[in-house]
């Protein structure tokens, strides 16, 4: 689905309440580059043009800067930054070290990776053997893998750097990043907005450019709405395309890690480098990574009309009532510019698409009771001293796990429970399946379908602390594809 | 033939561990009781000696008859551990008795972010199980997770198959041991399913495990991750090793019943090499449903499950145990009592304890394991596999029994696959399937019993044991000769020319030669020979001793019983 949008409220190319304060930063030449990067480009035909991955990569082949200074001048951003905006629960030491390795490498005309210097954002909850992995709770606090997840190892072959680790909604349950154990990461439009959720800052760090991409991960909307949120460019692969190994568990049959970036480029880029099969994760898929990025090439060398042909459906469901008037005026004019380049945009009706919220979530909380259970005090976080095994267990996870967690952990257990399960787990099953298939119907007739990814931009912080049950049942983004 | 009437009698080493051992002959079979309270040992059950029938136990426990007027309805669940190189769903090796916490990596320590990934032998292994107990094959089946809270199941799940088990509806056929009565049984088995096993809760006996932990952090690093909990230290070496979990009918009567059911399942799993089987070490584990009901009574009684038997004997005590409890409380009018509950077994006592109490069923909230994909056979792949199926020991007795081999000899040579193998190889050589099974049930037994050994550590390969049968078959040596170099065969090897030739141990078989011995030892004992001629005949065995004597054993005893009868007679 795409739901790649403008920003309703703000246009500018970089936040505004942060970017004043750059002025004593070294500018970001890198950020203006604009030149097409030799070597990617698809035969007669250049890149485009706001790719940051491609022109970091011409500038450190060319020798315009290094990957040193590339990586200071992101983390003095990112000091600077940061105390406002709260995006990271940890920072990397080895980022210089790591800028340093590719310096060399280059030197000595060595073969570097396409994210060669790309400074890379990971959220919490996928596991990096170097640094702390809490998934924004207190249960894992300190907790240190021994592994990196399947997703950052690619990466990290590729060149890439991990400049630290995002903060998120504990365990990916919750939609404003208000939900994490340690602190609430701020939207770098506005202060006083949150960045969106799960994933949020894994979109406040790249919507402020305190890293070039970063992963996220979505299991019923939290790349793309915080995407949203934050005016970047968030992508939610197919489930299965990405392995999940090291993805800390919330939901089995939906979390996939997804990317973020400033570009669709980047962010192509980025999946591309990520995807594919693994053999520690079972349910990644065998089918061939297509080279996403590679396709792409810049406006100016297109015809007048490129998607002439591309039929393009509008799900009428997620510009219904309790949608802002501003989102569904956004939605309706990028359903024009598309016609604009050719597209015959109509809009569909997905009859089960009402249904796929109160699935979403019995088939979430089902199986993040249950992923969850590991956590039981026995080996992470702050065992509490107990007499009993029973109290070690309530005890532990009493204090251990946030509020959002513990009523989902509620919720599914209580789905799954002798005599209930009929009723909810195996009916939101049934549901699934019915989504799956009016999904199926509309794309046989469209090429695409294209929806607002939130139903409005983002909230003010406390707003939705206490109602975020409710908030899921307006929450649109989310699909089972 | 000497060897088939002595037998028995040529155990005597054995005999000797056991000065209480009682022969007495039933309906033309001997059967083998030992008064002795000794239980079954790990050793013996390592070295895959035949179990029950030869086990000492108490004889009034074995013969346990139920009170008139009830039925004891009993229900068994195995659980047999795999053989698999590696863990159920990661790369772990399966190491028994490696230093805990060793073989161990994210996925079985159930890490956050580690998924888990099948091994493709325990899905061979179950299909090879299911053919082999006759079930239905689902061609699609799932895993499903296994919910509750305990220290030694990491995920606090346990990936296992709840409502699509991988094989359904089979059945195993068994003889009972004729010392027990004999008889052919077929019990039901419900289902066959695949799962992981958990870890294990070590309690130090002094202090706790915590002084190995030095730091809080500590937890964390790798290599010395230790779970603690008061003293108890999990170890995750067993975690996510492969299980199948087998369910039976609920068709057995008696412990003795249940207790051949168990054998059984062994040498099921021992055959087709997906279990080492052993009890003593946990490898196979069964956990027994036992009610009672009045005959005349169609619903069943209250269900009590029996956990902690460590050997087939166990099962069967403690079955006829907990059937005399209950028929004891049914008859005192105090059948509520039995309770839905769990006890366990205790061996010192011989008696079972409650362990816990169920109120109700216990929830599990299985649901589909999203982590991983469905299983699916292909019809292929299940035929592929019934081809490699070795002979199952239920077509081996079948066969056995057609060679004219008494049930005793038939149970005895297909306990053991390894038996069975060495007489099929053996008969295969020509030699005569009875005179096989005398020698390798008498001597060689003795010998692998006393030396602690199994069939394949004996030097004795079967083409010479068929070559030491034809020798004595074809009178080139006497039998007695035949028993003093099998064991040097079976200790040192070589060939049974060799010995023959070495030794020059060729039976006498010239009349004339035995002639002129037997000549010599009647006049050099003329007082004994005129005892003879006088009537006092027993003498024959004292002239047969002298005459062996100066052929050294060579001289063939048939001639020689026939010469010297010939001359003793001559003059009467
Ligand atoms: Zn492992």
């Amino acid at each position: 689905m795409l739901s790649a949008m403008q920003h309703p409220l703000l246009f500018s190319r970089f936040p505004r309440h942060i970017s004043s304060s750059f002025a004593k930063s070294r500018p970001l030449h890198i950020l203006s580059s604009a030149q097409p990067t030799a070597g990617l480009s698809v035969a007669d035909q250049s890149p485009p043009s706001n790719s940051q991955i491609l022109s970091i990569r011409h500038s450190l082949l060319s020798g315009h800067f290094t990957a040193t200074q590339l990586a200071e001048s992101y983390l003095n951003r990112l000091k600077l930054t940061e105390p406002q905006l709260n995006s990271f629960l940890h920072i990397s030491n080895n980022v210089l070290k790591e800028a340093q390795e590719i310096d060399d490498k280059i030197k000595k005309k060595e073969e570097v990776g396409p994210l060669a210097g790309v400074l890379v954002g990971v959220k919490d909850n996928i596991c990096t053997a170097d640094m702390p992995s809490t998934g924004g709770s207190r249960i894992l606090e300190g907790y240190r893998p021994p592994f990196d997840a399947t997703a950052v190892k690619r990466v990290k072959e590729l060149g890439g750097i991990v400049v630290g680790k995002t903060n998120l909604d504990e365990f990916g349950m919750g939609s404003t990043t208000e939900a994490s154990a340690f602190k609430v990461t701020a939207n770098p439009w506005d202060l006083s907005r949150v960045a969106g959720g799960s994933s949020g800052g894994s979109a406040a760090a790249v919507s402020a450019r305190q890293c070039v991409v970063s992963l996220g991960s979505d299991t019923g909307g939290s790349v793309r709405q915080p995407a949203s949120f934050c005016d970047v460019v968030g992508l939610k692969p197919t489930y299965g395309r990405v392995s999940r190994f090291g993805l800390m568990a919330y939901a089995s049959s939906l979390d996939a890690s997804g990317c973020f970036g400033s570009s669709v480029t980047d962010a192509g880029i980025l999946l591309h480098a990520i995807s594919g099969h693994d053999r520690f994760d079972a349910t990644s898929s065998k089918q061939e990574v297509p080279d996403y990025a590679s396709q792409f090439i810049s406006a100016t060398f297109l015809k007048s009309r490129p998607l002439e042909g591309l039929r393009v459906g509008l799900i009428r469901e997620t510009i219904d009532e309790g949608v802002d008037s501003g989102v569904k005026s956004v939605i309706h004019g990028a359903a024009s510019h598309l016609e604009q380049l050719g597209c015959m945009v109509t809009e569909v009706s997905l009859p089960s698409f009402s249904l796929g919220l109160p699935a979403y979530y019995i088939l979430a909380s089902s199986e993040s009771s249950s992923n969850l259970s590991r956590y039981d005090g026995v080996r992470y976080g702050n065992q509490v001293s107990a007499d009993e095994l029973n109290s070690l267990y309530e005890d532990s996870r009493a204090k251990g796990f946030g509020p959002e967690v513990k009523m989902r952990i509620l919720m599914g257990t209580y789905a799954l429970s002798a005599g209930y399960y009929d009723a909810y787990y195996k009916r939101a099953q049934q549901v699934r399946t019915l989504i799956w298939e009016s999904f199926k119907a509309a794309l046989d007739e469209n090429d695409i379908l294209i929806s607002p990814a939130a139903p409005s931009a983002a909230y003010k912080i406390g707003m939705m602390l206490t109602s975020s049950v409710i908030f899921f049942f307006f929450l649109l983004s989310l699909s089972f594809l | 033939m000497a060897s088939t009437f002595f037998r028995t009698i040529q155990t005597h080493p054995f005999l000797l561990l056991h000065p209480t051992a009682v022969f007495r002959r039933k309906n033309g079979v001997l059967r083998c009781t030992m008064r002795s309270t000794q239980t079954q040992t790990p050793t013996q059950e390592k070295q895959q000696s035949p179990q029950i029938k030869f086990s000492p136990q108490n004889p009034n426990k074995t013969f346990y008859e139920i009170p008139k007027g009830y039925e004891a309805i009993i229900g068994i669940e195995t659980h047999v551990q795999l053989s698999t190189l590696t863990k159920a769903f990661c790369g772990c090796p399966c190491n028994y008795g490696s230093q805990p916490n060793t073989s161990i990596c994210p996925v079985c320590m159930g890490l956050p972010g580690a998924l888990p990934v099948l091994n493709s032998k325990v899905i061979e292994f179950a299909v090879k199980l299911g053919l082999a107990l006759n079930c239905k094959l689902s061609l699609n089946s799932k895993f499903d997770r296994k919910q509750y809270f305990y220290p030694d199941l990491p995920k606090g799940y346990q990936i296992s198959q709840f409502d699509m088990p991988i094989a359904t509806g089979g059945y195993i056929d068994l003889d009972l041991p004729v010392e027990f009565g004999g008889g052919h049984r077929r019990f039901g088995i419900t289902r066959v399913h695949m799962e992981e096993d958990a870890g294990k809760l070590l309690h130090s006996e002094n202090g706790d495990y915590s002084q190995e932990i030095t730091s809080p952090t500590l937890q964390y690093v790798f290599c010395s991750f230790m779970l603690i909990f008061r003293g108890s230290m999990v170890d995750l070496n067993r975690a996510g090793v492969p299980l199948l979990e087998i369910v039976s009918e609920p068709d057995m009567r008696n412990g003795m019943e249940a207790a051949e059911y168990a054998a059984e399942l062994q040498r099921l799993v021992r055959y087709l090499g997906v279990s080492n089987g052993n009890m003593q070490e946990g490898s196979l584990r069964c956990d027994v449903n036992v009610s009672i009901r009045p005959v005349e009574q169609e619903k069943f009684g209250t269900k009590v499950e029996i956990k902690n038997l460590n050997s087939f004997s166990a099962v069967n005590r403690a079955i006829d145990f907990e059937i005399s409890r209950q028929v004891l409380l049914h008859s005192q009018g105090q059948g509520d009592q039995i309770v839905q509950e769990t006890r366990l077994w205790e061996e010192g006592s011989q008696e079972t304890f409650t362990m816990r109490k169920k109120e109700g069923l216990a929830d599990y909230r299985y649901f589909p394991e999203p982590d991983l994909p469905e299983v699916i056979l292909t019809k292929e792949y299940v035929n592929s596999i019934r081809n490699t199926l070795p002979e199952l020991p239920e077509m081996k007795r079948r066969r056995y029994e057609k060679m004219d081999l008494s049930m005793q000899d038939v149970l005895y040579l297909a306990n053991d696959i390894n038996v069975a193998d060495y007489f099929d190889a053996t008969i295969a050589r020509g030699a005569d399937a009875k005179l096989v099974a005398n020698w390798i049930m008498g001597d060689i037994a003795a010998y692998m019993k006393n030396e602690k050994l199994s069939i394949n550590d004996v030097k004795l390969k079967p083409d010479e044991l068929a070559k030491l049968i034809a020798s004595i078959k074809s009178g080139t040596i006497s039998g007695k000769i035949g028993k003093e170099i099998l064991f040097e065969l079976l200790a040192k090897g070589g060939t049974v020319k060799g010995l023959i030739d070495e030794k020059d141990l060729v039976q006498a078989i010239d009349p004339v030669e035995i002639g002129k011995m037997v000549d010599k030892v009647l006049s050099d004992n003329l007082k004994q020979l005129e005892q003879y001629r006088g009537g006092k005949t027993k003498l024959q065995g004292f002239f047969t001793g002298q005459v062996m004597k100066i052929s050294k054993g060579k001289a063939s005893p048939g001639l020689l019983n026939k010469i010297l009868l010939e001359k003793l007679n001559a003059k009467n």
